[in-house]
């Protein structure tokens, strides 16, 4: 990669242009985080009188509290979900033949690419068919089943590095498949199952287009913000946004860590190659 | 990268091979595959009195092309969607050139600084515009401040405009990611072959750099246009009545409107495209990708 840094030259408007791309991006969160602490609520421009009355007035707003405990409750239940099944969906892709693979691949990624709204719609008329009252396990069942999309692939990626010698050398000193998954591929898959279950919570706890078509009473916190948007802005909503970008930052920023220790060579490698 | 031939699975027993294909295959198939195959159900079904009858017939398809409000609210959405597509290009395309050729140290830096948008929830994002676009809004204010305008403006929220620019605020991240891929993945001396043989910049551009990154431009495209189709929240949360989509439509009638096999039928074309527009563009990525 060195040797391209005879091809940098300078570029003025180019590097303009990536400024203010860069300024787009971010204008929406600066202004979230920059309300959040103005006294007379969202609106008005410069905003005056910093204040951190919003977020005083959002600790003793309980249903907000509520809606966060159902969003963490969901997010850690479709973690388990999807991790579960998208191991075992990327065993299968890695390591067995059946009739019908291929599908099976294209099936369990849709999700990914589909909108949301047909996903939600589709288990909508699935939990009517069936009579199941929708409710946060229904919520559960649309994350944990859309996600596992997620799951496949991250633990696909991880699967196709780990060294396979290593499991055909414990099968051959005498261990039984059941302690040669235990004991060497599960540890070897241990940062990308981190990896992906931190990425799966944090797009749980985001998920609206189809968690929309499968809410029962209780309300995740995307859906309270939805219901409290509908009827006007107010910067509590502002503060509960900025602890959440602070909180997914965080998240995304160990999540990103963990894959670049597990990708990070590999995507070396790639970057290399003549 | 260790590539397995086919025979290296043969280390696992055909009960290994069962225990793990079977619980996702049942998952996907019941939860995933039989709620699609309903969704086409009904589509094929009908109301009568307020209850679906499950009886088969095609009125609902019948009922989208002689009613031009569907489809003309299909092309408002298609051109929305390509509006979007383009102008996250044009925002993710010089952005991931510039990063992948003209940074050096920073790069790595700048990236993280691309992704984190992205992790910003699309409703968190959606209602910041809306606090920016409003008529009480912070860009009124700004230019009232400015002394550009004295009186709110009001058109910049609730129209397609609104969402436009919403939705490409969401996907210009999305679609920069597999163009810097790809922009990352060419072989630097086939550009400095290029300017050796006497090409300028704007020649090596179109002729090596723009050709080699079009699998990545295509991705980026589709996505940030399938996404766009199937939308049905920007146009509630910054949209008005002129910025109605079409998965809107659908919403409603899964809703008040109470006509789920319309509505299904409606969900089942916005399907087939996207279906049919990834197919169309892993070809064509397969086709321009070269190894």
């Amino acid at each position: 990669m060195k040797r391209s840094s005879q091809l940098n030259r300078r570029s003025p408007l180019l590097a303009i242009y990536a400024l203010l791309v860069f300024a787009f991006l971010y204008l929406p969160i600066v202004v979230l985080i920059l309300y959040s602490f103005n006294r007379d609520g969202v609106g008005g421009f410069p905003p005056k009188h910093l204040t951190i009355a919003w977020y005083r007035l959002l600790f003793t707003d309980s249903a907000i509290w509520d809606s966060v405990l159902n969003s963490l409750l969901v997010a850690a239940a479709a973690v388990v979900l999807s991790l579960t099944l998208g191991l075992l969906a990327a065993l299968a892709l890695d390591r067995a033949t059946f009739p019908g693979k291929s599908i099976f691949r294209r099936l369990v990624l849709l999700p990914l690419i589909l909108p949301g709204i047909i996903t939600g719609l589709s288990l909508l008329m699935f939990a009517v068919l069936r009579g199941l009252p929708l409710s946060l396990v229904t919520v559960l069942l649309g994350h944990g089943t859309a996600l596992i999309s997620v799951a496949t692939t991250e633990l696909f990626a991880g699967l196709q590095k780990i060294d396979r010698a290593q499991e055909e050398a414990s099968l051959d000193l005498g261990a039984t498949p059941w302690q040669t998954f235990w004991r060497v591929t599960l540890p070897n898959l241990k940062l990308s199952l981190i990896a992906a279950g931190l990425l799966i919570f944090t797009l749980s706890m985001d998920e609206i287009a189809v968690t929309f078509f499968l809410i029962g009473r209780d309300n995740t916190l995307p859906l309270e913000i939805w219901a409290r948007l509908r009827r006007g802005i107010t910067p509590e909503i502002n503060a509960i946004s900025t602890l959440i970008f602070a909180v997914s930052v965080i998240l995304i920023l160990v999540w990103y860590q963990i894959r670049t220790r597990t990708t990070g060579k590999e995507a070396h490698e790639l970057l290399e190659r003549p | 990268m260790p590539w397995r031939s086919a025979n290296d699975i043969e280390m696992y027993s055909r009960a290994y091979k069962w225990i793990v294909s079977t619980p996702p295959i049942l998952w996907v198939g019941i939860f995933l595959l039989l709620p699609y195959a309903l969704m086409f159900a009904h589509s094929f079904w009908l109301v009568r009195d307020g209850t679906i009858v499950h009886e088969w017939n095609l009125e609902n398809y019948a009922k989208l092309f002689q009613n031009p409000v569907y489809l003309e609210v299909l092309f408002r959405t298609m051109r929305m969607a390509a509006g979007v597509t383009l102008l996250s290009l044009l925002l993710g395309y010089p952005l991931a050139y510039y990063m992948s050729f003209h940074t050096g140290h920073s790069k790595d830096l700048l990236y993280q600084l691309v992704i984190v948008p992205l992790w910003v929830s699309y409703l968190v994002r959606g209602y910041a515009w809306k606090t920016i676009l409003g008529s009480e809004g912070i860009l009124n204010g700004f230019l009232e401040y400015l002394h550009v305008t004295s009186a709110p403006v009001s058109f910049f929220l609730y129209s397609p405009f609104a969402v436009v620019l919403m939705l490409t605020h969401i996907y210009t991240p999305f679609v920069f990611l597999p163009l810097y891929a790809s922009l990352e993945h060419i072989p630097r001396n086939l550009v400095e072959a290029s300017h050796d043989l006497g090409a300028g910049s704007r020649a090596t551009f179109l002729r090596v750099i723009l050709p080699l990154s079009l699998p990545g431009l295509l991705a980026g495209a589709t996505f940030a246009f399938v996404l766009t189709l199937g939308d049905f929240l920007a146009p509630l949360l910054v949209g008005g009545p002129s910025s109605i989509m079409i998965a809107n439509i659908v919403q409603s009638l899964f809703g008040t409107a109470y006509d789920w096999p319309l509505g299904a039928a409606i969900s089942v074309c916005i399907l087939l495209l996207t279906i049919s527009l990834l197919v169309l563009t892993e070809r064509l990525e397969n086709r321009w990708s070269f190894r």
